[in-house]
């Protein structure tokens, strides 16, 4: 165990250098993008110059770039990420505030893909080239191919419109719902505690429809590396060892085969979550949902930099922090890798 | 008495891209209760695919197409999975080549061998353990209590074989087929492992079915054996009459072509011995005190030997006695911890082994593989292969001098010119090593390292590139600095002979001499483990 608590912390310092990276990129890069936010956060369009240059000095961007940077990085140092010019809130504020919802909705498209693409990826591969196996590919390709923008509005038009099982597509709750005491952010975890049933089922079916359409995205990495890293599993010696043995199906696939196949897909698992919080920003966008990607979109429309340079830095510490769960969860699933 | 396992005219056929294959012609094999039978035969033969029939392991692909296999008067060639599952690991066992990958990698085997145990009986998770624990004991592993926890990469290859062999005869089956149960572990290992196997089985009354390519293992091991070629048995005998006076063309070939203790090569492939060669004295290499580490603990330490210009240095000793390591420091692809490596008076040991590709030395200092497949580049033809240091170490260009010299190292290697446009993977485990000679000897090498060139060969194969390595040796004045853990092979091509032990030189010496009376304990070990099938072996040993 200490083996595994002392490679993530060496991944961790290493991963040091790359945050620094990131930081700096997307400092200059928001430099260098069209557009003036002083013109933008001025009063109107008939603003004079004067005001202009007064709300470049108070941003700070009158200085030379270098200058500005490291100011920035000074701020950052104290855990200043600055003032989002669109909300007048602190983007430290407004991250925390958004980020549970986007967490939430990731978490559980996640486990949605999970309990999915498992089962579909070893169907697949226990009968490879069967019907199964082409009708998983099929759903796989069209979870890809079709972006989540009209898989998501495709489902509203079906259960909303069309069925009406859905409720309203808009926002974490339902607006006639009372909101659960704030503990975690995450509401549904809030109202279970606060032992809200109706909450929690509010916001229960406020979340399944973006959650699926996020899940179906992510299905195919997930179902094909299952049903890839089971096919070569399958073949293996000790498999034929189980069977040679007397072992049961049962036993041979779910606790030798699948147990080793899940390893690579502890790896894919990671990368896919670090991109469904970052990069599914039109789910958020199609269903109204308060996260941080819609949020981030917005400030970056109007060049407001603290809160797109904020969310950088936030998705790069979660893709840090992720790759060290991913680590950790590896290094216990797997006892080869202790070694090292 | 009716047999306990009975195969009678089985036929299996594999589907493959180029249409059916056909495995085994007509298989008939019986096995009587608490008997021993020897499978022997080279790859190919249909030996392990016989086995895997009767366990009704068979791929998809593979498909028993004709026959009947019965166990203890069963049918069973066709029985489903409700029928085999009670069968399989309770009554009939199978043990595997290879056997850390035969063991779950994430599961600890003591956990494994319970699950063994829980299949067949209901009993407690608890008492399976302690059954474990016990199996443990019998299969004499050390600290049985401690190696429950252990995971197979944990364990050394033999101890993996002692899990599976427990793993095997947990719910006393009465037949246990073992494919191949020693190949790729070292003798004195493959010794105690075939010593209790053959104990438990004796003690246990279980019936064995002992495939193997070696002959002296099937030999000592067996009452009785069958010799399989192409899909078909062809002779089936006890072994004194089988190997005393083979009667099928094919066993006479195969006993022919199995090294022994007094063997040479010519011998193996049915030659005239040739003239012995006198070495020239001119020192060609010189190793004094090396030594190597990995992570602070020593794998070579203080080695020193030399090797004249056309002699041959025959390496020996078992896995983790360094001889791979040594091999790879003479030919710079490891940097020595200390020690000096001197090539005709030159320390080449002091060029790093990344840069050693550049300098002048390479082409002369040459490497042959043991997987031959392996070694070679897949996207390359033959031609290429050969071709490669030809570009790389003598800067020759496309052109006719490049192929008449591609041909011609060809040639020397009695590889057929038309076969040089094929690439790897269209070309015989034989063709494929002489390939690989010809690439090693296309620079004009003056050492030739080899590094166990023949394990993973056939022994008929083994062989015939024995005999062609001798005679480029002789005929071309090259030096072999030789490695392998085939101790007979070693003493047929190497003038000298040095024993390693855990990266220290044992003994050294002439090879015949060293080979008749070894001095040092570990190489009398050695010599006595490895199985032999001649007659009257053991006053010599003794």
């Amino acid at each position: 165990m200490r083996g595994v608590a002392g490679r993530a912390g060496r991944r961790f310092v290493s991963s040091l250098p790359a945050l620094f990276g990131v930081l700096v990129f997307t400092f200059l890069l928001m430099r260098v993008l069209p557009g003036d936010p002083a013109v933008f956060f001025a009063s109107g369009p008939n603003a004079g110059q004067a005001e202009i240059e007064d709300i470049r000095r108070r941003m700070g961007l009158d200085k030379p770039v270098p200058e500005q940077l490291l100011l920035y990085l000074r701020d950052i140092g104290t855990g200043n990420l600055g003032r989002s010019m669109t909300t007048g809130q602190p983007v430290l504020n407004d991250l925390r505030n958004r980020l549970p919802a986007s967490l939430e909705l990731t978490f559980c498209a996640l486990l949605i893909a999970l309990v999915l693409a498992v089962p579909l990826g070893i169907l697949a591969a226990l009968r490879p080239g069967s019907v199964v196996d082409h009708a998983v590919r099929l759903l796989c390709t069209l979870g890809v191919c079709v972006p989540t923008f009209v898989s998501g509005l495709l489902l509203i038009y079906v259960l909303y419109y069309l069925l009406g099982i859905a409720p309203d597509p808009t926002g974490r709750i339902d607006i006639f719902a009372s909101q659960p005491p704030e503990v975690t952010g995450f509401l549904l975890v809030d109202a279970a505690l606060a032992g809200d049933g109706e909450a929690w089922w509010a916001a229960a079916r406020q979340l399944v429809l973006p959650a699926c359409t996020m899940a179906l995205f992510v299905l195919a990495p997930l179902a094909r590396m299952t049903r890839a890293s089971m096919l070569a599993v399958l073949t293996s010696d000790f498999i034929r060892t189980g069977e040679a043995l007397g072992l049961s199906r049962r036993r041979v696939i779910l606790v030798y085969a699948l147990r080793n196949a899940l390893l690579p897909v502890i790896t894919i698992m990671g990368i896919v979550f670090s991109t469904m919080l970052g990069a599914n920003v039109l789910v958020e966008k199609v269903f109204s949902w308060p996260g941080v990607a819609s949020y981030a979109l917005d400030a970056l429309l109007s060049s407001d930099y603290a809160p797109v340079q904020g969310f950088v830095l936030l998705m790069a510490s979660i893709f840090v922090l992720v790759n060290l769960v991913v680590d950790l969860l590896y290094g216990i699933a797997d006892p080869r890798v202790s070694i090292g | 008495m009716r047999a306990l396992l009975e195969v009678e005219d089985l036929r299996v056929e594999f589907g493959t891209r180029h249409g059916v294959v056909e495995a085994l012609k007509g298989v008939s094999l019986a096995v009587g209760a608490g008997e021993t039978l020897g499978i022997v035969g080279e790859s190919g033969s249909g030996k392990s695919v016989t086995a895997f029939c009767v366990m009704r392991l068979l791929d998809r692909a593979g498909r028993i197409s004709g026959g009947r296999i019965r166990f203890r008067g069963e049918d069973i060639t066709r029985a489903g999975r409700r029928v085999l599952a009670p069968l399989r690991g309770a009554a009939m066992s199978m043990i595997f080549q290879n056997p850390r990958a035969a063991l779950n990698p994430i599961r600890p085997v003591g956990a494994q061998i319970a699950d063994v145990i829980r299949a067949h009986e209901a009993v407690s998770a608890r008492e399976a353990r302690e059954r474990a624990l016990a199996l443990l004991e019998a299969v004499r592993i050390r600290e049985p209590a401690r190696r429950l926890e252990a995971y197979p990469h944990e364990l050394s290859g033999g101890m993996c074989q002692r899990v599976m062999i427990a793993m095997a005869i947990a719910c006393e089956p009465s037949l246990l087929i073992a494919d191949e149960p020693t190949t790729g572990l070292d003798v004195t290992t493959q010794r105690a492992v075939m010593e209790l196997l053959a104990e438990t089985t004796a003690r246990r009354g279980m019936a064995m079915v002992l495939i193997t390519h070696d002959l002296g293992l099937a030999a000592q091991y067996c009452g009785r054996i069958a010799v399989m070629e192409q899909g078909r048995v062809v002779e089936e005998a006890v072994p004194d009459r089988l190997f005393g006076a083979p009667r099928h063309a094919y066993t006479r070939r195969l006993v022919a072509a199995s090294p022994r203790r007094d063997s040479t090569v010519a011998g193996l492939v049915g030659e005239r011995e040739p003239e012995t060669v006198t070495s020239s004295g001119r020192r060609l290499l010189e190793v004094a005190g090396l030594r190597k580490e990995f992570g602070g603990a020593a794998a070579v330490e203080g080695v020193s030997f030399h090797l004249d210009a056309g002699e041959s240095l025959g390496l020996v000793g078992e896995s983790g006695s360094g001889k791979s390591t040594i091999s790879r420091l003479v030919c710079r692809l490891l940097d020595p911890t200390a020690g000096s490596i001197r090539f005709e008076g030159e320390e080449i040991g002091a060029i790093s082994a990344g840069r050693f590709h550049r300098s002048p030395w390479r082409k002369d200092i040459q490497l042959v593989f043991q997987d031959h497949g392996e070694s070679l580049n897949p996207r390359f033809s033959a031609f290429d292969c050969i071709a490669d240091p030809l570009r790389r170490l003598l800067g020759m260009r496309e052109g006719a001098v490049l192929r008449t010299r591609v041909e011609e190292c060809a040639a020397r290697v009695g590889l057929p010119r038309e076969l040089l446009g094929r690439f790897p993977h269209q070309l015989s485990g034989g063709q494929k090593a002489r390939v690989g000679i010809a690439r090693a000897i296309a620079p004009g090498p003056r050492l030739l390292v080899l590094d166990e060139p023949t394990a993973a060969l056939d022994v008929s194969v083994q062989a015939v590139v024995l005999h062609l390595l001798d005679r480029l040796r002789r005929e071309e004045g090259l030096a072999y600095l030789f490695v392998s853990h085939d101790l007979n092979v070693v003493r047929m091509m190497c003038e000298r002979t040095i024993v390693l032990q855990a990266g220290r030189v044992v003994e050294e010496g002439r090879s015949e001499a060293l080979f008749a009376a070894p001095k040092a304990g570990y190489t009398r070990e050695l010599l006595a483990a490895i199985p032999h099938f001649e007659p009257e072996p053991e006053a010599v040993l003794e």
